[in-house]
């Protein structure tokens, strides 16, 4: 036993001093939420699939030697092959070039459609939160009175004013038919923000209401907003398509995913490809986006790490 | 009072608007906190202690009333004046949970201070947010982490590191341990003592936990509905009290020892505390006091001299 004990031990010798400092490498919150985002394969997957398809909008017409207006009388409702990748439509137009002109339209839409009211939400929203009181009462029913008017009635009056199919205005409607939710939850988001301690602390620091905005309440609102942008662009991209489908949307000859979907639509049985390919992209872009959200959601939020 | 009084309130009450009329949740305190010295404020949940540190701090209005700062009224300070008051009056918050930013890291939250006071150098602000960790206990390594990495008493440790960030006079602790567990909380007050000794400072230390009150303190008040019934330096509150509420309110304390405890005699009180709202000029505890008389219900009481530093607001002793 006593000759065991003897070589079984060895001294440990002196410990490091800094052995006490368990040093964490220095990040910085988004270097923090790219590595836990990098975590979440689908996320991550889609983020990819996302960039090679806006990669497809941006460059792919230029891979064919049509363009998307163009009639070819000589190439009716071709199916796919070597020379119209996509086939072409009745009218004899190359379809690879109207989809991916098509994405850019319908893209875009979704984009800024999310976007912009997403940054009036967030503003009136935030105000009514932040200063409360009868402003706050103002704005909220204000919002409850919006919110009940049906989108399809702004959107009729507004192409009555503004005139109908241009991108511009369907960006508008859905602008000013889709800020309310979000203005209602970072109202309550900063309601719920507002009273915690930590802004108190703050404000004993000596932070004013512009650092207390900016320091406190917008970055942690932002995770949310952030979320709800990439949750949001798949309904407006439906929305698009949904709009351009029952004709007030973008007008012939310009594509968007939904025109197409409706013009093919209409012949579906005989040219099923002209259908289906659009409605593909349609359907992968709105799972990207849904799982990039997913993604994010959990990555923006520190105590899921 | 005494020149080395560095915060005085004069009859000072905080009221919120309510359906009903006002909520007199301070109503006439007269307190003086001295100079590296602990004041504990004691007193049940709803009493208005925290109301009264928010009022200290200016996070609420008085409805009337002074609260001086080295005899000066807080109220006329301007804009330069009120930064310059943020930096020597701090708090140290209750829930350890709520008052740390999630997004920030630690040394960012406990730098916040100096940022906002001007230090421009986000090397300087990193250097003095590890000496300021050093100081409560914690280290380096903490400070590039995010707060729901520790635990209550390191985030409450944290608290303590951003309040001292700017070398506060007087820091107010807003029950700065009732969220955590016994063993944590001694060495929280102790960590509190140290600071104390080591940087001079004045703490007004609200509580309900009266055993730990007496720990740290050097004076105590025990407030009831909005006022101050009796101040006391620490041991002479615990041994020889006057004010039938204070008597009621130490008999709650648990003994750790079972054969005493078995024949501790508590003081049990009638009713209910009395609603905050419409409270009219009549002793706050008449309703309630085993001693009540005539007397009370007709003029709230006054704090009287009855010892040495000794001051009881009762029409009865």
């Amino acid at each position: 036993m006593d000759d065991a004990r003897e070589n079984d031990f060895e001294p440990l010798g002196e410990s490091r001093p800094d052995a006490e400092l368990i040093l964490k490498r220095q990040t910085t919150y988004l270097g923090d939420v790219w590595r836990s985002f990098c975590k979440n394969k689908a996320a991550l997957a889609s983020l990819f699939a996302m960039a090679a398809l806006v990669a497809f909008v941006v460059f792919g017409p230029m891979m064919r030697p049509f363009d998307y207006f163009s009639n070819d009388y000589s190439a009716i409702n071709m199916p796919p092959d070597r020379i119209h990748w996509f086939g072409t439509d009745t009218l004899g137009r190359d379809l690879w070039e109207r989809v991916w002109v098509g994405g850019r339209v319908s893209l875009l839409i979704a984009i800024l459609g999310t976007i912009i009211p997403e940054f009036i939400g967030v503003a009136i929203g935030g105000l009514s939160g932040y200063i409360g009181g009868k402003l706050d009462m103002l704005i909220m029913r204000t919002v409850d009175i919006l919110m009940g008017i049906p989108s399809l009635i702004y959107l009729i009056l507004l192409m009555l004013v503004m005139g109908s199919g241009n991108i511009l205005t369907m960006i508008i409607s859905v602008s000013i038919t889709s800020w309310m939710g979000s203005a209602r939850s970072t109202r309550g988001l900063v309601l719920q923000i507002k009273n915690r301690d930590f802004v108190t602390a703050s404000e004993t620091l000596g932070a004013s209401p512009f650092w207390v905005i900016f320091r406190h309440l917008i970055p942690n609102t932002m995770g949310m907003r952030v979320v709800s942008i990439t949750i949001g662009i798949p309904g407006v991209i439906f929305y698009e398509a949904f709009l351009s489908y029952i004709g007030l949307g973008v007008t012939p000859p310009n594509p968007s995913w939904g025109q197409l979907i409706k013009a093919a639509a209409e012949q579906f049985r005989y040219y099923p490809y002209q259908f289906v390919v659009p409605c593909i992209f349609i359907g992968l872009s709105m799972l990207c986006f849904n799982l990039i959200g997913d993604g994010l959601r959990d990555a923006l939020d520190p105590k899921l790490r | 009072m005494a020149k080395d009084c560095i915060i005085e309130l004069k009859d000072l009450k905080t009221f919120f608007k309510v359906k009903q009329g006002a909520l007199k949740a301070v109503n006439g305190v007269s307190l003086a906190i001295r100079k590296g010295e602990t004041l504990g404020l004691v007193g049940e949940s709803g009493c208005g202690k925290s109301t009264l540190g928010k009022t200290i701090m200016g996070l609420h209005k008085p409805e009337s009333g002074t609260v001086e700062f080295m005899g000066k009224d807080i109220s006329t300070f301007n804009r330069a004046q009120k930064k310059q008051y943020r930096s020597k009056v701090q708090m140290i918050f209750q829930d350890p949970y709520a008052s740390l930013d999630p997004l920030m890291v630690i040394s960012d939250i406990v730098s916040e201070g100096l940022q906002i006071h001007g230090m421009k150098s986000k090397k300087q602000r990193y250097e003095r947010s590890i000496e300021l960790l050093g100081m409560v206990g914690l280290n380096q390594g903490h400070a590039n982490r995010f707060p729901h990495e520790f635990s209550g008493g390191q985030r409450q440790r944290i608290g303590i590191a951003r309040a001292l960030s700017l070398n506060p006079e007087l820091v107010i602790c807003d029950e700065p341990i009732s969220a955590l567990d016994v063993s944590i909380q001694a060495q929280v007050v102790n960590l509190l003592k140290d600071l104390q000794r080591e940087m001079g400072l004045s703490y007004l230390f609200i509580s309900h936990d009266l055993s730990m009150v007496r720990q740290i303190s050097d004076y105590i008040a025990v407030m009831y509905l909005g006022s101050i019934v009796e101040t006391a330096p620490g041991d002479c509150l615990y041994e020889s009290h006057a004010h039938p509420y204070t008597s009621a309110l130490l008999s709650a304390i648990p003994i750790a020892d079972p054969e005493v405890e078995a024949v501790r005699q508590r003081i049990l009180l009638a009713g209910e505390v009395a609603s905050p709202v419409g409270l009219g000029d009549e002793c706050s505890f008449c309703k309630r006091c085993p001693r009540a008389a005539d007397v009370c219900r007709k003029s709230k009481p006054k704090l009287r001299e009855v010892g040495a530093e000794h001051f009881v607001a009762c029409h009865r002793i």
